[in-house]
């Protein structure tokens, strides 16, 4: 199993997609922080850069990997190797390439310019969320036999889980607008890992902002250790539920 | 009017002539401060050395000073109002007065000024007081200097720091109050400047302002108070460099205003609040060169409020700027900075060509659907804010500062 994680990873580090990836997060949050006056600001351009493009590329890069990859899987499958030991490999690969580029891209500036606690829980938000999207990316492309279609599904993926799903909740608030929806939002917020992630930044980021009403009511139930406890729980179902899928799924496909 | 004048000057004199000096403590002429007070004549100061008095409910009806020297405590043991002010020209200083009496059918303090005027109140600890320095119908007195802190849980159990009621040109200066009700609480007081005060960690407000005209409260610090500061229903008042920080909730706000007119704020700093500035009914305002820094909101400017001037503030790092609950806007904003603000100055002025627009469509959404405070900072309500600015629907129309500034006032 390590001899093929390490292959894939250096398969995927020779890689020039993943080579630019991490150059353009280096660059792009360098010129963030430094462009902007205030950190604050900086920090904000960063978590649209968190919520927005490692998911994407996090997504996109790991489908277009699985499907490119599909006759080195195919070899592998002929030796003595279990389906899943190869499976995880190519997750564990995937994973741990995708989240060094992170920290590379963004951990680096984000120690340099913001190195408190909003800081280090928006690189450990990044981290988990590259990892849960390589998790779905997987899922999607052991899905889908067509490549084409595979990406289509991927794509699709990351609009739903950072805009869609969104949209809808908003229109959901408006419907249930009569009702004391607040609770109800803490657990709606679970079945999206951006949200919840973004939730878990904004804690610490604008905390006087959530103080207020509704905001109180997340802080008490995020602020809190259990709190905190379980939404990082949630996060790391997110990253395991669907490459456990993907798994039982892999193991019986026709390839 | 010459014989009037000629007998005050005899008086006086008199006074200065005949005023002793009475020593209270062990092995001093009294023992107890009751008989000391007994046997003296007005004009006479009574040196209280330290030691701990036990001297139920001390009534001051005659002008005198009480001085005491290292702190003598005057204990109420939870039963009695320690100090009773009941003549003019008395002076307290220098004592540490503990343990009020608590009660919910008379307000008890630890000093308590009835119905008199030109008392002085000042260098004093109070501690575990129900009410702490008490002015009834006082005029003219000055406290200042004091500590007080309490320790109280609940509203209810618990007193205010600074009470003044039905009082007129009150000076309060440089106290420090933590842990009641209220920090400093004015009712129907007039003519009074509240400067250099300290008021933190009360469980309500840190200063609360009924039916108070013609104030002035000036270079004060209200810090982490439970619900900031209240100042309702009065007219002329002046709030001149203040620092209002760090309250937090959601009934919590730097500054509260309701059914204020022709006021002035200026220069005060308004740092880590839930809400910097709430106004309800507020008319006739003039703001200009206040901060507002990394609130929740700037300000909430309720649609009641008119002829509000805000000129020449920064606004920095705030989640809102500026929140409101209607369309209609009778307010005026003008050349203030708002570090949100992305147009362009072309003429070089250093105020920007395009109108600002504080209210964010997101600040409305939130403001009439509090739970969607949920999608705070997601992708789809930053497309939702950029749309609104190239076409506004629901922010209101008018509510944009013309002329907003390019660089930060250096305040």
């Amino acid at each position: 199993m390590k001899k093929v994680i390490k292959y894939v990873i250096i398969d995927i580090l020779r890689n020039k997609i993943m080579l630019a990836y991490t150059l353009f997060l280096l660059v792009l949050s360098l010129s963030i922080f430094s462009l902007e006056d205030n950190s604050a600001k900086g920090l904000l351009g960063l978590l649209n850069i968190i919520l927005i493009i490692v998911p994407l590329v996090s997504i996109i890069f790991s489908t277009i990997y699985i499907y490119n990859s599909a006759e080195f899987i195919e070899l592998l499958v002929s030796q003595p190797l279990q389906r899943k030991t190869i499976w995880m490999s190519l997750f564990t690969g995937l994973a741990s390439s995708m989240s060094l580029a992170f920290l590379v891209g963004a951990g680096i500036p984000v120690l340099i310019y913001q190195a408190d606690i909003t800081g280090f829980m928006m690189i450990l938000i990044g981290v988990i969320l590259s990892v849960v999207f390589v998790s779905i990316a997987l899922l999607a492309a052991v899905k889908t036999r067509d490549k084409a279609k595979g990406i289509g599904v991927a794509i699709l993926l990351w609009l739903y889980f950072s805009l869609l799903f969104d949209g809808f909740v908003l229109f959901l608030l408006f419907q249930f607008s009569d009702y004391p929806v607040e609770k109800l939002m803490v657990a709606v917020s679970m079945l999206n890992p951006l949200d919840l992630g973004r939730i878990m930044i904004l804690l610490k980021m604008d905390v006087s902002a959530l103080m207020g009403y509704t905001g109180a009511v997340f802080k008490d139930f995020f602020g809190t250790q259990a709190g905190m406890g379980l939404s990082f729980f949630v996060l790391l179902l997110w990253a395991v539920v669907p490459v456990w899928l993907s798994i039982r799924r892999f193991k019986h496909k026709d390839l | 009017m010459r014989n009037l004048l000629c007998i005050l000057c005899v008086s006086f004199f008199s006074y200065a002539a005949n005023a002793r000096v009475i020593t209270v403590g062990k092995n001093k002429s009294y023992t107890t401060i009751t008989e000391a007070i007994q046997r003296s004549a007005g004009g006479d100061t009574i040196k209280v050395f330290s030691g701990i008095y036990h001297e139920k409910n001390l009534v001051i009806n005659k002008p005198i000073v009480l001085m005491g020297i290292d702190y003598p405590v005057l204990d109420g043991e939870h039963r009695y109002e320690n100090i009773s002010i009941k003549s003019p020209g008395v002076t307290v200083q220098g004592c540490k007065v503990i343990q009020s009496g608590v009660s919910s059918m008379e307000d008890f303090a630890g000093i308590k000024i009835y119905n008199t005027h030109d008392v002085i109140i000042k260098d004093n600890i109070l501690e575990d007081t129900f009410f702490g320095i008490y002015s009834q119908y006082g005029t003219n007195c000055t406290i200042q200097n004091n500590r007080i802190s309490a320790y109280g849980k609940e509203e209810q159990q618990s007193g205010n720091g600074i009470h003044c009621w039905k009082s007129d040109s009150m000076r309060i200066i440089a106290n420090k109050i933590t842990g009641h009700r209220d920090g400093i609480y004015f009712e129907f007081v007039t003519h009074s400047i509240i400067w250099r005060n300290t008021s933190e960690k009360n469980l309500r407000y840190g200063l609360h302002f009924m039916f108070s005209s013609n104030d002035a409260y000036i270079t004060n610090i209200f810090r982490n108070n439970g619900a900031g500061v209240a100042v309702m229903f009065s007219h002329d008042v002046k709030m001149f460099h203040n620092y209002f920080e760090e309250n937090w909730g959601d009934a919590a706000y730097g500054l509260l205003l309701k059914e204020i007119s022709d006021s002035y704020i200026e220069n005060n700093r308004f740092v880590k609040n839930t809400i910097g500035i709430f106004m309800e009914g507020t008319s006739r305002i003039e703001m200009n060169n206040n901060v507002f820094e990394r609130n929740g909101w700037g300000m909430k400017v309720q649609a009641s409020c008119m002829d509000i001037t805000v000129t020449a503030n920064n606004f920095i790092g705030n989640t809102f700027d500026i929140g409101t609950n209607g369309s209609l806007v009778l307010n005026t904003f003008n050349g203030n900075y708002w570090d949100k603000y992305d147009g362009y100055d072309l003429n070089k002025d250093q105020k920007g060509d395009v109108p600002y627009r504080p209210v964010s469509m997101y600040s409305v959404i939130v403001e009439k659907n509090p739970p969607a405070m949920m999608l705070f900072r997601s992708f789809i309500t930053t497309l939702l804010d950029k749309t609104e600015k190239v076409l506004p629907s629901l922010t209101p129309e008018n509510f944009k500062d013309i002329a907003p500034l390019m660089k930060p006032l250096r305040l």
